[in-house]
């Protein structure tokens, strides 16, 4: 039975909006040249292969659903006749909510171990008690319950991963180059190429769109995502956290989290932001006095205490209705909303301002002046000849604004003002892997994996940002 | 120039009052004290006496804005909104959840904060600067080019990493500095390396970037030209020229954060144990002090202000182009 909790239909209107955009875009010249630049940029298409990865991980993980609950086993039913036919005609559903993610890594999340263990470990990091065959006790390092339970000795772990890394390779490149081929095909197809024409001149690196460094891009992440796969089958191969759980499974469990702060909050300014700052510069006058005065007003509260205060508020809002809230993560969801609304409030000043310093000079444009003597109405005027031409700085905000936003998330969860506790995001892993440093040796792989996983999605939204930036911004294109 | 200060400090004025009620709302219309006594006593059948004593030892027991039962003036004064909200004008922070002086505890703790964060500017602009200029000194080659990429995934580390691995580095591994706490006078010395060191490694990263744009605005300009039409080595052109018109930008960037350094850094402070400003803002949010929160929201919005009318002040200084107006 599916679910679709307040973040889940707005990602969904996120990529409506999106394509709607992307439409747009693509019948519109002054849009679409600098799109088609960044398409060229080799840093630029790599980037976005990552993301799409990313984007992918995101969505599986945004679309829950109640999971059926099994039948019970016919022997339990004998016993209960009378149960047996309401049972087979409604079909019983679980309260808890999961998402597809969820299902497809139903081996990581339900492989619980103890506590912690390192990666690829095939023993727990702490000493237990262990009863031996003939009865005695010696404190040593238990066998893990899963990570590497199917090997009979333990020496043969090494090989043993070897194999299956190698294993998992050969998988991952039989993907790539199924991929390879139909996206060789399909060009060659278009246009009108031979097929080893078209592959030749990609890996000479002839194409206008770099499609060498997309599959090069392709192929790394590929055979990393599928000997990730391969191993993850039988090991932890990012170790388990405290609880013994997978911080694999964590990892991208978090990926939702982090993509959601980076996309939703520009989603939920850019209302304010856009028509706010198009008022402001397009009138003038008073209307341009109280915009100003709102937005100089909220900025000057520095962003990490409004946000505090604001959270917090929402905490015991929260503790003191509790009831309002039907399961956990319906409020943890909730609160996830609400820290993007929050943190749109204290993001959006800054596009507000460029946008009323842009629609001022607009203002003036010949052609809005001749629109305005033709008697063409304000919002019409506003509509047709200010809106595309702001665009532009719209889309470098929202794409400059999500690597930050990703990073300020990690910031906020630290200071428990972020994501609810009970949420996957790399914030809270870093929290809680914080208080295991002292440990002797240390914990380090929790900290290790958020590091890996934020690392690579910032970096990647970085370099997109330098080459949607330099696309768009006329100034610089002038220059180079 | 002083009546332009004066005009600008007036025009201040609306937007702290502004700032004031967002907080008011925020903390006593959005929940009641009751609300907040029973978050505080933490149970969720607290007796409604134990809540009533509880407000009236914090001072919430007033209505919020209007109080019909205080006669004359008093109807305005005997409120929440007075007491709490009002009163910061005066700079007057009142006691916070836990009984202390807020005034007297912000007044201890900013000079550590201040300790850190000046430092870590000085450095960090030293630092920034003169590695952008590099980059400019060798533009277009591949030492440009490795740079920025590097810049961009040093600006792709969370600050957190830069804590704990500079902790980890620094003092647990080579065992150079203490690890964490503070101390008074000199001897505080040592605990400041390592925040400082973190502090401006994290930021190296943006602002070298932002300031290499500065400089390459700058030396496509029609005054570089002419300074090289007529013979200038480059040394000169970049020292005697772009580098101090870029400097324009740069310090004015730097003069808007001058007040906010006060408040200083909230989570490498309470990484490091050092008793300022920013773990006093983290332990009052851990502790869910609201007091403490609204009194440091006003504190920030006020020198965040005086960051702006800094700003202005100093264009005018630095560049003689721009007029009060």
């Amino acid at each position: 039975m599916p679910v679709i909790l307040i973040t889940d239909a707005l990602i969904f209107l996120l990529i409506a909006v999106a394509i709607a955009f992307g439409l747009y875009a693509a019948r519109h010249e002054h849009l679409r040249g600098p799109w088609r630049q960044v398409g060229r940029s080799p840093v630029g298409v790599a980037a976005l292969v990552v993301i799409v990865f990313y984007v992918g991980i995101g969505l599986l993980d945004s679309l829950h659903f109640h999971p059926l609950i099994e039948p019970m086993a016919p022997a339990d039913l004998t016993d209960q006749r009378t149960d047996q036919r309401t049972d087979q005609q409604a079909p019983t559903y679980s309260t808890q909510v999961i998402s597809v993610l969820d299902r497809w890594l139903s081996g990581l999340r339900e492989r619980q171990e103890k506590t912690f263990s390192a990666p690829f470990a095939i023993q727990l990091f702490v000493k237990e008690a262990i009863e031996q065959p003939d009865g005695s006790l010696i404190r040593g390092y238990p066998r893990l319950e899963y990570g590497g339970a199917h090997l009979a000795d333990p020496a043969q772990r090494d090989l043993d991963i070897l194999l299956r890394g190698l294993f998992g390779m050969v998988k991952g490149l039989i993907a790539w180059t199924a991929v390879m081929t139909i996206l060789i095909a399909l060009r060659a197809w278009h246009r009108q190429q031979s097929f080893n024409d078209s592959a030749s001149r990609i890996w000479r690196g002839e194409t206008k769109t770099p499609w060498r460094t997309v599959l090069i891009t392709l192929a790394l992440m590929l055979v990393l995502s599928f000997v990730a796969a391969e191993l993850a089958a039988k090991y932890h191969i990012l170790g388990t956290d405290k609880v013994g759980e997978d911080v694999f499974y964590q990892s991208l469990k978090s990926i939702r989290t982090g993509l959601v702060i980076g996309t939703l909050t520009t989603l939920v300014m850019l209302p304010a932001a856009v028509i706010l700052g198009i008022m402001a510069g397009y009138f003038g006058g008073r209307t341009d006095d109280v915009i100003q005065y709102l937005y100089t007003t909220l900025s000057s509260i520095p962003g990490v205490l409004l946000i505090a205060a604001a959270i917090l508020m929402l905490q015991v809002y929260m503790t003191n209705h509790a009831d309002q809230f039907q399961s956990l993560v319906e409020r943890a969801d909730l609160r996830l909303l609400f820290l993007c609304i929050i943190l749109g409030v204290t993001s959006w000043t800054g596009l507000c301002r460029l946008l009323r310093g842009e629609s001022l000079k607009l203002r003036e444009a010949d052609y809005v002046q001749a629109a305005r003597s033709l008697g063409v109405r304000h919002s019409t005027a506003i509509a047709r000849h200010i809106l595309p031409n702001v665009l532009h700085i719209v889309m470098i905000t929202v794409v400059l604004d999500f690597s930050g936003l990703v990073l300020a998330e990690a910031v906020l969860s630290y200071v428990n003002i972020g994501v609810d506790p009970t949420m996957n995001s790399w914030g809270n892993m870093i929290n809680s892997a914080r208080l295991e440093l002292a440990r002797d040796p240390m914990v380090w792989w929790s900290l290790a994996a958020a590091f890996v996983f934020m690392f690579t999605l910032v970096l990647a939204a970085n370099l997109l940002a330098d080459v949607v930036r330099d696309a768009f911004d006329p100034r610089l294109r002038g220059a180079s | 120039m002083s009546a332009y200060i004066l005009r600008r400090l007036l025009y201040a004025l609306p937007i702290l009052i502004g700032v004031n009620l967002i907080t008011f709302v925020l903390f006593f219309v959005v929940n009641s004290p009751d609300d907040m006594a029973r978050m505080q006593l933490g149970d969720k059948r607290v007796t409604q006496e134990a809540i009533d004593t509880w407000k009236a030892e914090h001072g919430y027991d007033k209505p919020l804005l209007y109080n019909a039962e205080a006669g004359g003036l008093g109807a305005l004064t005997e409120t929440i909104f007075f007491e709490k909200s009002l009163k910061l004008f005066a700079f007057d922070f009142g006691q916070s959840d836990s009984g202390r002086n807020i005034g007297y505890d912000i007044r201890q703790r900013m000079w550590p904060s201040l300790a850190i964060a000046l430092p870590t500017l000085l450095v960090g602009l030293a630092i920034a600067i003169s590695y952008a200029l590099m980059i400019l000194f060798f533009r277009a080659t591949y030492i440009d080019f490795g740079s920025v990429v590097l810049l961009v995934a040093m600006m792709s580390i969370s600050g957190l990493f830069y804590i704990i691995g500079g902790q980890f580095l620094i003092g647990k591994l080579f065992h150079l500095v203490p690890i964490s706490g503070y101390d008074r006078g000199l001897e505080a010395l040592k605990f400041l390396i390592l925040p400082v060191v973190v502090g401006v490694v994290a930021g190296i990263g943006s602002s070298t970037r932002l300031y290499r744009t500065f400089f390459l605005e700058e030396i496509n300009r029609d005054y570089v030209r002419t300074a090289r039409a007529k013979g200038l080595r480059e040394r000169a052109v970049l020292f005697r020229h772009v580098l101090r018109n870029a400097l324009i930008p740069i310090l004015t960037g730097v003069v808007a954060v001058l007040p906010l350094l006060f408040m200083g850094a909230l989570i490498i402070e309470s990484f490091f144990g050092v008793p300022g400003l920013g773990s006093y803002t983290i332990d009052a949010i851990n502790r869910q002090d609201f007091s403490i929160v609204r009194a440091m929201v006003f504190l920030g919005s006020v020198l965040y202000i005086i960051g702006l009318i800094m700003t202005d002040i100093s264009y005018t200084l630095v560049d003689p182009r721009v007029r009060l107006s």
